[in-house]
C-alpha cells in the first residue's frame, strides 16, 4: 500500500540526507519526495510517498521520529487529505494534430507553456491519477521528455497536517 | 576567546575533566588551547584507542565520554568506535577537526566527509559552519548524547573556526532549544497499571534486563522490584551488572546464544516476560517464533522504536527505566503479592539451575580451561573488579563466569562485537574509576588489534591488567568452523604471535605467563597486586569451546552442549 507521509523538519543543512538515508538503510524505496519551506522559514515540510506494509512503515516512522531535526510526521489518509503533483511534458506536435493535443490539454485543465515549430511543452497539475491519465492520451503523439515533481499533500478542512 | 577555547569552555561546563584524542593539522589550535587548560588529555596511540577509551570511560562512570581526532584519517579512524557506541547506546561526543571552511568540498588535503560517513551510526551530528555557533552546538551535543536513549554525537569543526573570535555567553550557550527532541521519561500510568496487573496475575514470570537499566541508573529499582515480586532475572550481555549475579535464587545469568540453559528454559516456558532496557537482539532471541512463545510481553524502553521492533509487545511502556521501574514497583505494592503465588514455577527454575549448572574444571588433558581463569579472576577480586572484555570466546566466558554484582562493572562490546575494544575501554574505565581493579579479559587475536595502547597505559601510568585467554586461535570463528564447517579452520589459526610477556616488557609494563592450571591463581594474584600495567598470557586449551550454544537462528531452548556435535 502506498503511503503519503508529511514530515515537518527543521530547515537545516543535511536533513534531507538524514531522511533519505534512513529510508534506504531500512530497506524502503522512496517513490517521490518534495521539500520546501513552510509558512515559517525555520521549518521545511517534506511530502514523501513510499510503499510499505503497515508494520515496517511503523518502524521507519519511529526511526524518523528519532532524528533530532524531525518535528512531526503525519501519515496522510487519502480520504481526509488533498494532494497534487505537477508534470511538464514535451510532446511532438505537427500542424495536423496540434488542435487535437490542445483539446486534451483543455479537458484536463492543463496548460501549454511553450510552443515551438514541432513541439509543445504542457504543464499538468493534479492527482497522480490525472497526471497518469493525460500522459496516456499524449503518448501516441510522441512524448519526448517528461519531468515530474513529487507529490505534495495536506489535510482537508481546518485540520492541520 | 578563540573558537578552540570556546569548545573547551563548553566541555568544562559540561563537567568534562578528561578527553581522549590524537592531534593533527586541523586540531592544532584545539590542542594549543588544551595545553594549559584544566581538562586532562590522554594521548592514545591510535584514534580507535581514543574513542574506545572514551566509551569505556562513559560506561564505567555514567558520564559523557569525549574524544578528539584530526580531519581525514584521524576522523575515519574513529568510525568503528562511533558505531560501537551507537549500537550499545553509549553517551559520547566525538570532536573532529575539518579542513578550512573555504576548502570543504575541494578534496583538500586530509578532507573526509566525516559528517556524511557517520550519518548512519550517530545519534546526531553537526558540521559547524559558524564559529559563533560552537558553544551552543557543543552544549547541545552533550545534551543529546546523555539524554533519552544515549548515543554518540559527532561535532565536525573546520579549523578556521577554532582560531576565529568567539563570544562565550554561558546562558545563551546552554539554552537548549530542540523542538524535535523530547525524550519520554515518565511511563504512561495506564500502561504501568496494566503491567502491574499482568505481573500480579502471572504464574511463570521472568524479568529480562538490559543495558538500558544500567544507563538509566535503575539497577537499584530493578533489584527492589525483582525482590518484592519475587521474579527471576536474566540479562542481556550489556545488561550484566544490572542485577546481582550472586543471588542464588533469582539470578539466571545471561540469556541467548551463550546464555545459561536455565535462563533460556525459563524464558521459553514463561507466561510473562518483563523486558527492561533491552532490544531483543537476535543473539538473545534466536528464532523469534520460538522465543517466549506463550508469554505476555511487557516492554519498558526509553526508545519507542524498540517497542515491537523484533518481538511483538503486549504492554509497551515508553520511559526511563529507572523512573518506570520505580512507578511500577509502587503499583505492584498495591497488589500484595505473596511469594507463594508462583511456587511451582520457582521450584521449576531452581530445578533447572540444579540440573544444568555452569560448572568449571581447572584443566583438561593438562591444559588450562579458560572458564577456570575467569572464575579465578572473579574469586581473587571478590567480584569487585571492573571486567572489560574483548570479543569472541573470551567475551562469552567472561560474561558467563565473572559473577558481576554491580552495574558499570562489566564493559563489553555487545551490538557491534568489536575486537580490540576491551583494552582501550579498560584504560578509559580505569581513569573513570582509579579506585577499582580494572581487568581486560582478552583474546590473543583481539588484544593484537589495539595492543599499541600499552603505550598509553605506560605514558599515563594506568595500571590495567590484560588477561589473555591465549588459545592461539580466532577462537570464536574457529568454534563455528568446528561445529558447522567440518573443522576447516580457514584463516583462524594465529599461532604466529609475539611473545606477549616480552611485548609488555618492551613497553615497560609487566608481563606474566601461566601455562599450568595450578599456576593461574598465583600469577593472577601477583599481577593484580602490582601497581603497574600488566599483561598476563594464560595458555588455555586451544580448542575449548563456549558452552552451551544455540546455533544461529535456532530456538533458544535447543542448546548444544559439550557432548552434542
Ligand atoms: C574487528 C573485528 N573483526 C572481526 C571480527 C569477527 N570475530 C569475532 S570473534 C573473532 C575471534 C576473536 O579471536 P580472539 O580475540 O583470539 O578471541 P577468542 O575467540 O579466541 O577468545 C573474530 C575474528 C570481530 N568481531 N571484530
Ligand atoms: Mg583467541
Amino acid at each position: 500500500m502506498k503511503h503519503t507521509l508529511s514530515v515537518l523538519v527543521e530547515n537545516k543543512p543535511g536533513v534531507l540526507n538524514r531522511i533519505s538515508g534512513l529510508f534506504a538503510r531500512r530497506g524502503f524505496n522512496i517513490d517521490s519526495l518534495a521539500v520546501g519551506e513552510t509558512e515559517d522559514p525555520k521549518y521545511s515540510r517534506m511530502t514523501i510517498t513510499v510503499d510499505g506494509q503497515d508494520q515496517p512503515l511503523e518502524q521507519v516512522t519511529k526511526q524518523l521520529h528519532k532524528l533530532i531535526n524531525v518535528i512531526k510526521i503525519t501519515d496522510l489518509d487519502p480520504a481526509t487529505s488533498v494532494d497534487r503533483e505537477l508534470a511538464l511534458v514535451k510532446v511532438k506536435a505537427s500542424a495536423d494534430n496540434r488542435s487535437e493535443i490542445m483539446q486534451i490539454v483543455e479537458i484536463f485543465r492543463a496548460k501549454i507553456i511553450d510552443v515551438s515549430k514541432t513541439m509543445l511543452v504542457i504543464e499538468v497539475t493534479g492527482t497522480r491519477e490525472k497526471v497518469v491519465a493525460i500522459m496516456k492520451l499524449l503518448r501516441p503523439f510522441g512524448i519526448v521528455e517528461l519531468v515530474r515533481t513529487g507529490r505534495v499533500a495536506m489535510s482537508r478542512g481546518t485540520e492541520l497536517t | 576567546m578563540n573558537g578552540a577555547r570556546a569548545i573547551l569552555e563548553s566541555l568544562r561546563r559540561e563537567g568534562v575533566d578528561v578527553v581522549f584524542g590524537y592531534p593533527g593539522g586541523s586540531v592544532i589550535p584545539l590542542y594549543d588551547a588544551l595545553y594549559d587548560f584544566e581538562i586532562d588529555h590522554i594521548l592514545t596511540r591510535h584514534e580507535q584507542g581514543a574513542v574506545h577509551a572514551a566509551d569505556g570511560y562513559a560506561r564505567a562512570s555514567g558520564k559523557v565520554g569525549v574524544c578528539i581526532a584530526t580531519s581525514g584519517p584521524g576522523a575515519t579512524n574513529l568510525t568503528t568506535g562511533i558505531a560501537n557506541a551507537y549500537l550499545d547506546s553509549v553517551p559520547l561526543v566525538a570532536i573532529t577537526g575539518q579542513v578550512r571552511t573555504n576548502l570543504i568540498g575541494t578534496d583538500a588535503f586530509q578532507e573526509a566527509d566525516i559528517h556524511g560517513i557517520t550519518l548512519p551510526i550517530v545519534k546526531h551530528s553537526y558540521l559547524v559552519k559558524n564559529a559563533a555557533d560552537l558553544p551552543s552546538v557543543l552544549h547541545e551535543a552533550f545534551y543529546i548524547a546523555r539524554t533519552g536513549r544515549p548515543g554518540p554525537v559527532v561535532v565536525d569543526v573546520p579549523v578556521d573556526l577554532t582560531i576565529a573570535d568567539v563570544e562565550y555567553d554561558p546562558d545563551a550557550a546552554q539554552t537548549i532549544d530542540l523542538p524535535g527532541y523530547r525524550p519520554t521519561v515518565k511511563g504512561h500510568p495506564k500502561q504501568i497499571k496494566a503491567a502491574a496487573q499482568a505481573i500480579a496475575e502471572a504464574e511463570r514470570p521472568v524479568i529480562f534486563a538490559g543495558g538500558g537499566v544500567i544507563s538509566a541508573g535503575g539497577a537499584e529499582q530493578l533489584r527492589e522490584l525483582a525482590f518484592y515480586a519475587h521474579i527471576p532475572v536474566t540479562t542481556s550481555l550489556t545488561g550484566i551488572g544490572s542485577f546481582p549475579e550472586d543471588n542464588e535464587e533469582l539470578s539466571l545469568g545471561m540469556l541467548g546464544m551463550h546464555g545459561t540453559r536455565y535462563a533460556n528454559y525459563a524464558v521459553t516456558n514463561c507466561d510473562l516476560i518483563l523486558g527492561v532496557g533491552v532490544r531483543f537482539d537476535d543473539r538473545v532471541t534466536g528464532r523469534i517464533s520460538a522465543f517466549a512463545p506463550s508469554a505476555k510481553v511487557v516492554h519498558i524502553d526509553v526508545d519507542p522504536a524498540e517497542i515491537s521492533k523484533n518481538v511483538a509487545v503486549d504492554i509497551p511502556i515508553v520511559g526511563d527505566a529507572k523512573r518506570v521501574l520505580g512507578d511500577l514497583l509502587a503499583q505492584l505494592k498495591k497488589h500484595e503479592l505473596s511469594p507463594e503465588r508462583h511456587l511451582p514455577w520457582m521450584r521449576q527454575v531452581a530445578d533447572w539451575k540444579k540440573s544444568h549448572p555452569m560448572t568449571v574444571r581447572p584443566e583438561e588433558d593438562g591444559e588450562i580451561m579458560p572458564e577456570f581463569v575467569v572464575k579465578t579472576i572473579s574469586e581473587i577480586t571478590k567480584g569487585e573488579a571492573i571486567i572489560c572484555t574483548e570479543v569472541g570466546q573470551n567475551q562469552m566466558w567472561a560474561a558467563q563466569y565473572s559473577q558481576i554484582t554491580r552495574p558499570r562493572h562489566f564493559i563489553s562490546s555487545g551490538g557491534l562485537g568489536t575486537m580490540g575494544f576491551g583494552f582501550p575501554a579498560s584504560i578509559g574505565a580505569k581513569i573513570a574509576r582509579p579506585d577499582a581493579t580494572v581487568i581486560d579479559i582478552a583474546g590473543d587475536g583481539s588484544f593484537q588489534m589495539n595492543i599499541q595502547e600499552l603505550g598509553t597505559a605506560m605514558n599515563y601510568h594506568i595500571p590495567v591488567k590484560v588477561v589473555i585467554l591465549n588459545n592461539q586461535y580466532l577462537g570464536m570463528v574457529r568454534q563455528w568452523q568446528d561445529l558447522f564447517w567440518n573443522k576447516r579452520y580457514s584463516s583462524t589459526c594465529i599461532a604466529c604471535q609475539p611473545d606477549f610477556v616480552k611485548v609488555a616488557e618492551a613497553y615497560g609494563a609487566q608481563g606474566f605467563r601461566a601455562t599450568r592450571a595450578d599456576e593461574v591463581e598465583e600469577v593472577l594474584r601477583t599481577a593484580f597486586a602490582s601497581d603497574e600495567p600488566a599483561v598476563i598470557d594464560v595458555r588455555v586449551k586451544r580448542e575449548a569451546n563456549v558452552w552451551p550454544m544455540v546455533p544461529a537462528g535456532g530456538a533458544i531452548d535447543q542448546m548444544l552442549g559439550e557432548g552434542d556435535r
